[in-house]
């Protein structure tokens, strides 16, 4: 659109899935100030994660999956860095070099007929036997989306499934320069 | 050493080491601690309101005309629900508003009691900042945090919510010093630009052939001193200038660089120098889509800087190519710096060719109207309210339609701070308000109310407010009978059907002036209209002036929605083509 000679700073386009990471004091509202942001502009939230991290400082991090062209995530950034108890927020996926890890239980019948296989299909996920009480069987299983919803495909195949998750946190693999305040 | 007060001795202190001097505001249950405080008190003013909007739309006209915080004082449920409007409107024009709200006690918060509310879900999106303070000791630290971020970076609105059980409780006094020590971390907005994307900026400036200035209400935020440098860079550009609804007054209309006001009803040069212009310098302001009309058509061979202390305001609506984070007076101190050690120089023999383009759309003269002998036409009243009121200290203020772009055309702002009108949420019954709070702040000042019939009415209680605290306010009603934008709207884009947009059983404003114990003047003709904007102005009273004027006048030029700045349309005899129109009805 515009002639320019200098660099636009993003183009628009295609649909992404990004992973936000917020540090904001945890407060009371803080929450619903993140989360009225996104649904007063009309942005997605995919995924939406929780928990204090220090609590001397009375820190929090919210890990928030969301989807939008550049653009989108560009305008996101930066209403949230307009939010007052906001101290600093993280685009995991325009950084690059990122881990994240969601957990998931699982609940089956330990009545099935189909137990033996779907043990062996937790072995190959790793997922963990955590509780057997009530006629039921609980598995933790725990590492990337993509690998726990290929868990979850494989075992709805042979067996009704009750399914709890928690959504994806993720972290920075590189070693920050400068540690936020 | 911290001293132990009442929490409603503290609400107060804090505001006096605040240099606060006035609170508009309406007592109730939730806040009647607080109110027995200032009674016994002499140091701040308490201006009494009718309806809580009031209060703040008066607190909005004292901030925007003093360039202070302004404070408002209500209670708990109806009284924070009241305030919603005009929080809303501090928000969207960037007024610096600290709101104290009643709660009830701590310990029946969620139990429905009667008037409560949840006011800081409610204000939470239409504030910059809220609280609510549960533990006294908190107070007065949030009082202040409260005024540092209502003020600092882009200013906005903050609200406190205080439960009357803690107006009542005994806790420790911070001062203004000793909480900037206490806090864990500041409210520091970035101020300064990046050197380098300055450097890029100035290059682009020396070589524009077709530049623009496109100026904001953030330069009238940022102070006289940013207003100041403006000045002076234009004197050394010579670039044309144009600048918001928000912006008016930054340059003075009288400048031989102002184009005027740019936008749907802004000047036809102005828009087509927008469109036209290879360079775009955007400073505190937004890209409003009442600015910009159709985005994929908006200005589309320019390069554009852009200057905001906002960085969500960059890239929003449109993309630009030179963002700049900062506050515009600083970033000007730092261009003008750079501008003169460098020795840059613009393109002067491109910009005289730029200036005869521009002189050639002047020539078009799109404000001109067929004026009448027989009725008052709305533009010749405020044409003449403008000549005589030019050479005295005047401050306008506006309802929202067709006389705030009449207003905003025909009167001729010298200086910022002189018009506060409701540009972003485009609130009706502001404008009457406003001018009371900017009466307070500036007692030898005459304040003018430009209004419209329907506007006025939304918030004519205040008549009572005006008198009890003898503000000479004066309300200029241009009396159409009509919500003239809703009507020019439904004459332009729906075939004339105007569905309850005609103002029936209208009070004779005349009559209601004197119940109210003011006083009432009323024009019919325009021979009329001199005698009474002289009498109006020479009294010494809060006036109510009736003009009445003609019905079916429409404000142009006008660049309708869904069109682009070079599709401006002159006067009513230009139609629009039908498939625009079509377009342009689902706009708003």
């Amino acid at each position: 659109m515009s002639n320019s000679v200098y660099d636009s700073p993003k183009t628009s386009g295609k649909v992404e899935r990004h992973i936000l990471t917020i540090l904001v004091d945890n407060e009371p509202g803080v929450l619903a100030r993140v989360v009225g942001m996104f649904s007063g502009r009309g942005y997605n939230i995919e995924s939406l994660n929780v928990a204090e991290v220090s609590s001397n400082e009375h820190l929090s991090r919210i890990t928030i999956v969301t989807e939008g062209t550049m653009d989108v995530i560009s305008q996101i950034l930066s209403q949230l860095v307009r939010i007052v108890p906001v101290h600093s927020v993280n685009d995991l996926t325009e950084e690059g070099s990122s881990v994240e890890a969601e957990v998931a239980l699982v609940l089956i019948d330990s009545h099935t007929d189909n137990k033996k296989e779907i043990f062996r299909i937790c072995d190959i996920y790793r997922a963990r036997k955590i509780e057997n009480e009530h006629n039921s069987i609980i598995f933790e299983i725990a590492g990337t989306s993509e690998r726990i919803d290929s868990f979850i495909k494989d075992v709805t195949k042979i067996e009704r499934i009750e399914i709890v998750r928690s959504g994806p946190v993720a972290i920075s693999s590189q070693i920050k320069k400068e540690e936020e305040q | 050493m911290a001293k132990e007060l009442v929490g409603s001795e503290i609400v107060l202190k804090a505001l006096q080491d605040q240099e606060v001097d006035v609170i508009f505001g309406y007592p109730g249950g939730a806040v009647l601690p607080i109110y027995d405080t200032i009674f016994g008190q002499n140091s701040i003013k308490h201006i009494l309101v009718r309806q809580e909007a009031g209060a703040i739309h008066a607190a909005e006209g004292y901030a925007r005309s003093s360039g202070k915080v302004g404070v408002v004082l209500v209670t708990s449920g109806p009284g924070a629900t009241n305030v919603v409007t005009g929080l809303t409107d501090a928000l969207m024009d960037s007024i610096p508003i600290v709101c104290i709200t009643g709660q009830v006690p701590t310990h029946l918060i969620g139990s429905d009691a009667f008037q409560e509310c949840d006011t800081t879900g409610i204000t939470r999106p239409c504030t910059k900042h809220n609280y609510l303070v549960k533990d006294v000791n908190n107070l007065s630290s949030t009082i202040h945090e409260a005024f540092e971020i209502a003020k600092n970076g882009r200013p906005g609105p903050v609200v406190i919510d205080i439960p009357k059980d803690v107006q009542f409780a005994k806790g420790s006094y911070n001062s203004v010093e000793e909480n900037k020590i206490r806090k864990h971390r500041l409210y520091e907005p970035q101020v300064r630009g990046d050197e380098i994307k300055i450097i890029q900026a100035l290059d682009a400036i020396a070589n524009a052939e077709r530049p623009i200035f496109y100026i904001g209400g953030g330069c009238i935020n940022s102070g006289l001193k940013a207003t100041k440098l403006l000045k002076e860079f234009i004197d050394i550009t010579k670039f044309p200038v144009t600048m918001t609804l928000m912006g008016l007054g930054v340059i003075p209309a009288s400048n031989e660089c102002s184009l005027g006001m740019l936008g749907m009803h802004g000047m036809y040069e102005a828009n087509l120098a927008m469109h036209e212009c290879d360079l775009m310098i955007n400073l505190g302001a937004r890209f409003d889509d009442r600015v910009t009309g159709r985005l994929d058509a908006f200005s589309p061979n320019s390069t554009k800087i852009h200057v905001d202390i906002d960085t969500s305001s960059i890239n929003k609506n449109v993309k630009v190519d030179i963002p700049i984070i900062g506050d515009v007076g600083i970033v000007l101190d730092q261009m003008l710096r750079i501008w003169k050690n460098r020795g840059y120089q613009t393109k002067k023999d491109s910009l005289s060719k730029w200036w005869n383009k521009i002189d050639g759309w002047k020539k078009i003269d799109c404000l001109r109207y067929s004026n009448s002998k027989e009725i008052i036409k709305p533009q010749y009243a405020v044409e003449r309210l403008y000549e005589l009121t030019k050479n005295t200290e005047t401050i306008i203020t506006t309802e929202v339609g067709q006389h705030q772009m009449w207003a905003a055309q025909f009167y001729k702002f010298e200086d910022p701070k002189k018009w506060l009108t409701s540009g972003g949420l485009g609130t009706m019954g502001y404008g009457f308000p406003a001018a009371i709070g900017a009466q307070v702040a500036n007692p030898n000042s005459l304040v003018i109310d430009i209004a419209g019939e329907s506007s006025i009415l939304m918030n004519i209680q205040e008549m009572s407010t005006a008198v009890q605290h003898r503000l000479p306010v004066k309300i200029f009603i241009l009396n159409n009978e009509y919500m003239g934008m809703v009507r020019q709207w439904q004459e332009l884009l729906h075939e004339g059907r105007y569905s309850e947009s005609y103002m029936d059983s209208l009070p004779d404003f005349v009559k209601l002036a004197e119940s109210f114990n003011a006083v009432g003047l009323r024009a019919k003709k325009p021979d009329e209209l001199d005698d009474l904007i002289k009498e109006m102005i020479k009294v010494d009273k809060t006036v109510i002036a009736d003009i009445v004027v003609d019905k079916t006048e429409n404000c142009f030029p006008m660049i309708q929605s869904g069109s682009a700045h070079n599709e401006m349309v002159l006067n009513k005899s230009e139609k629009q083509d039908k498939e625009s129109a079509e377009k342009g009805k689902v706009l708003v």
